[in-house]
């Protein structure tokens, strides 16, 4: 089974992305995610630039509106995420208090697969997307 | 309660495989190394419930572990009859007591674990004890899940396990990964190992318990474990590939009523395009390493030709038919014609396929094969040859064991068309 492993950095954005002055935290990540790959459960990883970079779509009765915002406040922010395989939750749950990382959350969520819906689900899927 | 031991099931799985090599590496026996392993997962079932998880949880289980083996071997010697056993485990206990209690160094785990896949994987044991002991030392696997995976019995398991590492103890295989030239010899009967396991997921239907389906997830993880430990072998890589590539279609290639959906016939989309770019990027690592890629790149690079393909009419038959060239003459088999012979039919034209079933008709192995009339029936047919068609599908049909497969062949025989069997 998969887990997304959703960081959320409690920093403010002027702070955002590895910096000279945190060398040994962004050393630490490495080594984190050095550790996943070798256990052999690391699928993918992204860290994400501030949300400047991006923006916000907000659809509401079938109109787009593009914001840049708004956050209330920084720990809403997604910073990153691991795309993980495990053998059961508590085992990704293990993992994620693993991370080296200071004053954050670690949000982990299962990945929902196709055989967890139900036929007529997939079915739809299939014809909506398939070949 | 329920939760804590789940939680401390999660960190044994995630440490034992390390917590058995270091003790092996210390008191060169896996047996002996497993039962003080266990004994340490005792020790944090008793104590962590109440106490909490520790903050370096695998320094934890080791130092327990080193301890109790102490202690343990303190206490037996003293019963101990065979002046051997004595000396054997005089020397262990030296090892442990000398051996640093802090965390051994990166390089060193990794030496470690390397040692205990190749030991789990030693020729002297059967395949199924191999895999077997690999599921339970390095993947963690309890005797009733590898029981369950395999439909065996728990006895059955468990006698193999025990055999297993009694065989290693006497015949005193020492707890190191070959190298050099040793290491080339010994290596696929690992790469066997991590593909048997998966092949055996591969065979479960969607139906079917999930420590059974898990097993291909868990053929994965030993293949990219091992990838990162023998980053210079191409043929891991060439695995590795070829296993990602495979687990990429896992969603496509059942049916709603778990009827088997032919390579050619499955819905592309269902395709997991992250397992595909994973598989190729593996295969791209395989292909950069010095020399030819072995077989396990090969069948990689096959894999890869039908993931490239967006639609069945896009596949580079041509590569294909060239890639099963070079995977026959290092690995000749009947098996490998036939699917040379199918890939030449689509690159070049029946006649082609043809040609080839020809030279290989009279191979024993093929023999009782419903596949080789099979696949000349469907030659034959697109060569418009309906009627010497009809003869081979229904020469097929009696041959296969498969019900529906059966239906289907005859099918063809009387329609002299229908959809693909090959």
């Amino acid at each position: 089974m998969r887990f997304m492993m959703f960081m959320y950095p409690e920093i403010e954005e002027k702070d955002w992305g590895p910096k000279v002055d945190n060398v040994e935290e962004v050393a630490a990540m490495g080594r984190y995610n050095e550790e996943l790959r070798k256990a052999g459960m690391l699928l993918s990883l992204d860290g994400l630039q501030p949300p400047s970079e991006g923006g916000v779509v907000s659809k509401v009765d079938g109109k787009a509106t593009i914001t840049d915002g708004p956050f209330a406040e920084a720990k809403e922010v997604v910073g990153g995420y691991w795309l993980i395989q495990a053998r059961s939750k508590e085992e990704a749950l293990e993992w994620a208090s693993r991370c080296p990382a200071e004053n954050c959350k670690i949000e982990v969520r299962r990945v929902f697969e196709m055989d967890d819906f139900p036929q007529e689900v997939q079915d739809a899927v299939e014809e909506n997307f398939g070949g | 309660m329920a939760d804590a031991t789940r939680a401390i099931e999660a960190v044994w799985r995630i440490e034992s495989a390390r917590l058995v090599a270091g003790l092996a590496r210390m008191v060169q026996d896996v047996g002996l190394a497993e039962d003080l392993a266990q004994d340490a997962l005792v020790a944090a079932l008793e104590k962590w419930p109440a106490d909490g998880v520790p903050d370096n949880p695998g320094a934890w289980l080791m130092a327990t572990a080193k301890n109790r083996a102490i202690d343990r071997m303190r206490r037996e010697s003293n019963f101990q009859s065979k002046q051997e056993e004595i000396a054997r485990e005089t020397g262990a206990l030296f090892a442990l007591e000398r051996s640093n209690f802090e965390a051994a160094a990166d390089e060193e785990i990794g030496d470690d674990l390397l040692a205990l896949i190749f030991t789990c994987c030693h020729p002297l044991l059967s395949r199924e004890a191999r895999v077997a002991l690999t599921l339970r030392l390095l993947g963690g696997l309890t005797t009733p899940e590898i029981a369950r995976a395999f439909l065996a019995s728990e006895a059955t398991i468990a006698q193999r396990l025990v055999r297993a590492k009694k065989t290693l103890r006497e015949a005193r295989v020492p707890f190191e990964a070959p190298r050099g030239e040793e290491l080339d010899e010994r290596l696929p009967s690992v790469l066997e190992v991590v593909y048997l396991v998966f092949n055996e997921g591969y065979a479960a239907s969607a139906g079917e318990d999930w420590v059974r389906r898990d097993l291909c997830e868990e053929a994965l993880r030993l293949g990219r474990i091992l990838a990162e430990l023998a980053p210079r072998e191409p043929e891991v890589h060439g695995l590795v590939a070829l296993l990602e590539i495979q687990a990429s279609r896992l969603g496509a290639r059942h049916g709603p009523s778990g009827e088997p959906i032919l390579l050619l016939d499955q819905d592309r989309g269902r395709w997991d395009p992250l397992l595909i770019v994973r598989g190729r990027r593996a295969l791209q690592r395989a292909e950069e390493l010095p020399g030819p890629l072995g077989p396990y790149g090969l069948q990689a690079a096959i894999a890869a030709c039908h993931a490239r393909a967006i639609r069945p009419e896009d596949t580079d038959w041509v590569r294909i038919a060239a890639l099963y060239d070079a995977l026959a003459q290092i690995q000749p088999s009947p098996i490998i014609d036939l699917n040379r012979a199918v890939a030449l039919g689509m690159a070049f034209g029946p006649e082609a396929g043809l040609a080839l079933l020809d030279e290989i008709n009279d191979e024993k192995a093929l023999a009782t094969n419903h596949l080789l009339p099979s696949v000349r029936g469907d030659l034959l047919e697109k060569a418009g040859r309906r009627d010497e068609a009809a003869t081979e599908f229904k020469r097929a049909a009696e041959m296969t064991a498969n019900e529906r497969e059966r239906e289907l062949l005859l099918g063809r025989a009387s329609r002299g068309g229908g959809p693909r069997s090959t």
